[in-house]
């Protein structure tokens, strides 16, 4: 779940989310006119943007969205920018359009070649390194495993690379500590010094174990909210009047 | 005072002691001898007149008696219930050189408990509106103290909290079995009454500066903001999971009732081995957290001895009545994990007490190659807490020490900058609910005093 943009004045925020569990499947319930109990922020350090030169913008999956308010913010900077914005496949992108409009240059690739490149978006990245184009600062959010890769691609080059890190949170206010992630050896607390880090120092082996720590309560909490979005669904049905 | 057994409160979240009944209150505040010269009302952080109140439960005057407890004290429910009355007023009770002192806390509990439970709670006079506004951030016991005592003088009072509730430690950290939280929710519902209003959800410093504050029409503002962020031990393998800080272990089970996981959607790990890091209040709430979550072993790993550790009585004796054991004189220096990055081991060392250090304890020292592995698959580390920098560091022109904690004057909450205010927490570092409730007091003085001053 990231933001995708903001009008400030017209007080709109835009979420996008993806249903992976339970809490992202019961928003996904809610309609026009619904209201969240609770919405907290802004949180931690905003990323910092100036002039670079030549700047990518890589988003994959569902990180397709937190890049775009970064690319516009860099663009209106006078940076150059490029994105690429990578998913499974032609279904699964998201903001298209938005992106194109936010950029100079939108590179597209699809897992499954459905759409765009067939690959991954480290790969596209790698072949603009390759040759031998002049980067100078790279902006990147996706799964951790792809973040990982693209810190591999791009460190050869040594040009800075910063990724936007979502380890489980509880607080988002640096109360707690569950947001522990090792950058350069020391631990940093996501929520409030991050959640942008600097990707050739982030202990990504360690990220991707904590990550997994509630997999299992995960899925009981989602089978349970499946099972119960089903039986009412049952009992609708078995109230219309015949 | 009368309570759950050991065998049967370790299964489940409810408070230990039953409180009082009138006819042992009674019993107990006839204990009393009413000194000329009473020592504990000097041994009392905001002065009760100790005395007093329980001449009043003498008399069966239950309500009075709760009354003077809110002359000086707002939160007599909640301090009657976690106050380290052993260090304060009954420590220096004259009784207690050769008896027990008087239960001057439990009594306390009982008059607070006797007054909300009758519901004679009476809406105090409020004085005429002044027009002026007054921003509290924070809501743990200093904001709310603050908070009640502005509304009461006539001022408009908005507290803004980070959390989703209000309360402070006494509701993320503070476990029900211990402070139930109804007990504190009637507090702030008290104050909401009054006309406080409460704007959760909102981080002073992210959302709106102290200076967006005074802009959108402020005139005074108190920061209460606690001492919020964990230390943690900064050695090998202390990312594994598995190892919980106290504030993440105790916001999951009590703010979020973890406990009650997939009632509510807050998972929490605990483990069959849990050890716990320090010997204060927070580590005793923790290791009988641990207990009540299932554990079959739950340690205290303290690196000092019984007497050095600062917890209250009562709660060591309590955790200790649980089954909780308690390892002193070692420290960890390593921990151990498994493949997946799962703790399965936290290596430890001996220690014994070397020289006084600055504090006056005396000093603990390695024991040279006395390590060990303590086969534990969750560790709470409850080795106190640093202060959020979140306000100041968005404040311009606010001093702070060498600990990131706020400069402020101790009589009235004075800070460098002109109209704003601090106490609790996070002016002190750790310390008491009694304290951050002083302190509150204190600054309501202050800020009244400033805002009438044309
Ligand atoms: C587990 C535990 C057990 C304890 N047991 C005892 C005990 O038995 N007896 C005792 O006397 N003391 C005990 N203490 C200590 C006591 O709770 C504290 O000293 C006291 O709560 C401090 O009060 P405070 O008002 O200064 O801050 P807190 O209670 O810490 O409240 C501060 C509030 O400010 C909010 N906040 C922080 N930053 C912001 C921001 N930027 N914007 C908006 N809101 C913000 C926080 O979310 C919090 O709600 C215990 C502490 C802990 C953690
Ligand atoms: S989420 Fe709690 S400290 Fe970061």
């Amino acid at each position: 779940m990231s933001i995708a943009d903001l009008d400030k004045k017209n007080g709109i925020l835009a979420i996008v989310f993806q249903e992976v569990g339970k809490s992202t499947a019961k928003l996904g319930t809610l309609v026009e006119g619904d209201s969240l109990a609770d919405v907290v922020g802004p949180l931690g350090t905003p990323t910092h943007i100036e002039k670079y030169g030549n700047c990518v913008c890589v988003g994959g999956g569902i990180g397709i969205a937190p890049i775009h308010p970064v690319a516009k913010a860099l663009k209106e900077v006078g940076n150059q920018v490029t994105s690429i914005i990578g998913a499974r496949n032609k279904e699964l992108l998201i903001m298209e359009d938005e992106s194109r409009a936010a950029c100079d240059n939108l590179i597209i690739s699809t897992d499954d070649g459905s759409y765009g490149f067939h690959g991954f978006v480290t790969q596209v990245l790698a072949g603009i390194l390759e040759k031998g184009e002049k980067v100078d600062f790279i902006f990147s959010v996706g799964p951790v495993l792809m973040m990982r890769a693209l810190a591999r691609v791009t460190l050869p080059y040594k040009v800075r690379t910063i990724i936007s890190l979502n380890p489980i949170m509880v607080d988002g206010t640096g109360m707690c500590g569950a947001c522990r992630v090792t950058v350069g050896n020391q631990t940093k607390f996501a929520c409030v010094d991050g959640p942008d880090f600097d990707a050739h120092l982030v202990d990504f082996e360690e990220l991707l174990k904590r990550q997994r720590m509630y997999l299992k309560e995960e899925k009981v909490a989602m089978d349970n909210f499946i099972s119960r979005m089903d039986q009412s669904a049952h009992h609708h049905q078995s109230h219309k009047p015949s | 005072m009368p309570e759950q057994a050991p065998e049967q409160r370790v299964k489940n979240f409810k408070e230990v002691p039953f409180g009082y009944t009138e006819e042992l209150a009674k019993i107990e505040a006839q204990r009393c001898l009413f000194c000329k010269k009473p020592q504990c009302i000097a041994g009392c952080p905001v002065e009760i007149d100790i005395p007093g109140f329980i001449k009043l439960i003498a008399e069966g005057d239950y309500i009075g008696a709760a009354k003077k407890l809110k002359e000086t004290n707002s939160l007599p429910a909640v301090c009657g219930r976690v106050c380290p009355q052993e260090d304060q007023c009954e420590k220096v009770c004259i009784l207690s050189k050769k008896y027990e002192p008087v239960a001057i806390g439990n009594l306390e509990r009982f008059a607070a408990d006797y007054e909300r439970e009758t519901g004679e709670i009476e809406i105090p006079k409020i004085e005429k509106s002044t027009g002026k506004k007054v921003a509290i951030v924070g809501s743990g016991p200093a904001g709310l103290t603050v908070a009640g005592d502005l509304i009461k003088m006539g001022h408009q009072v908005t507290v803004f909290e980070a959390l989703h509730k209000a309360g402070g430690v006494l509701v993320y950290g503070i476990p029900e079995f211990r402070l139930p939280k109804a007990i504190v929710q009637s507090e702030v519902d008290y104050l909401a009454k009054l006309g406080v209003e409460f704007k959760t959800s909102n981080v002073i410093g992210m959302l709106e500066t102290i200076d967006d504050l005074f802009a959108s029409g402020y005139h005074a503002i108190f920061i209460g903001t606690g001492a919020g962020l964990p230390n943690f031990m900064r050695i090998p393998g202390e990312n594994l999971n598995g190892i919980y800080s106290a504030n993440e272990y105790l916001t999951r089970s009590n703010l979020m009732k973890a406990y009650s996981f997939p009632e509510n959607d807050t998972p929490i790990f605990s483990g069959k081995n849990v050890a716990v890091l320090g010997g204060g209040n927070t580590a005793m709430d923790s290791v009988r957290t641990a207990l009540r979550l299932g554990a079959d072993n739950a340690y205290i790993v303290y690196r000092r001895s019984r007497t050095e550790m600062p917890a209250r009585k009562d709660e060591i004796h309590h955790a200790e009545q649980e089954g909780v054991k308690f390892d002193f004189l070692t420290a960890p220096i390593k921990f151990h994990g498994t493949e997946d990055g799962w703790l399965k081991g936290m290596e430890c060392i001996r220690m014994k007490l070397g020289e006084p250090d600055e504090s006056g304890r005396r000093r603990p020292v390695p024991v040279e190659g006395s390590n060990y592995i303590m086969d534990v698959d969750t560790v709470i580390v409850a080795i106190g807490n640093s202060s959020n920098p979140l306000v100041p560091k968005t404040t311009p022109g606010l001093d702070i020490n060498k600990w990131g904690n706020i400069t402020a004057d101790p009589e009235t909450g004075q800070t460098s900058r002109r109209g704003v205010f601090a106490g609790g927490d996070i002016v002190t570092g750790g310390a008491t609910v009694i304290l951050a409730a002083g302190a509150g007091k204190r600054a309501a003085r202050a800020i009244d005093a400033y805002l009438k001053t044309p």
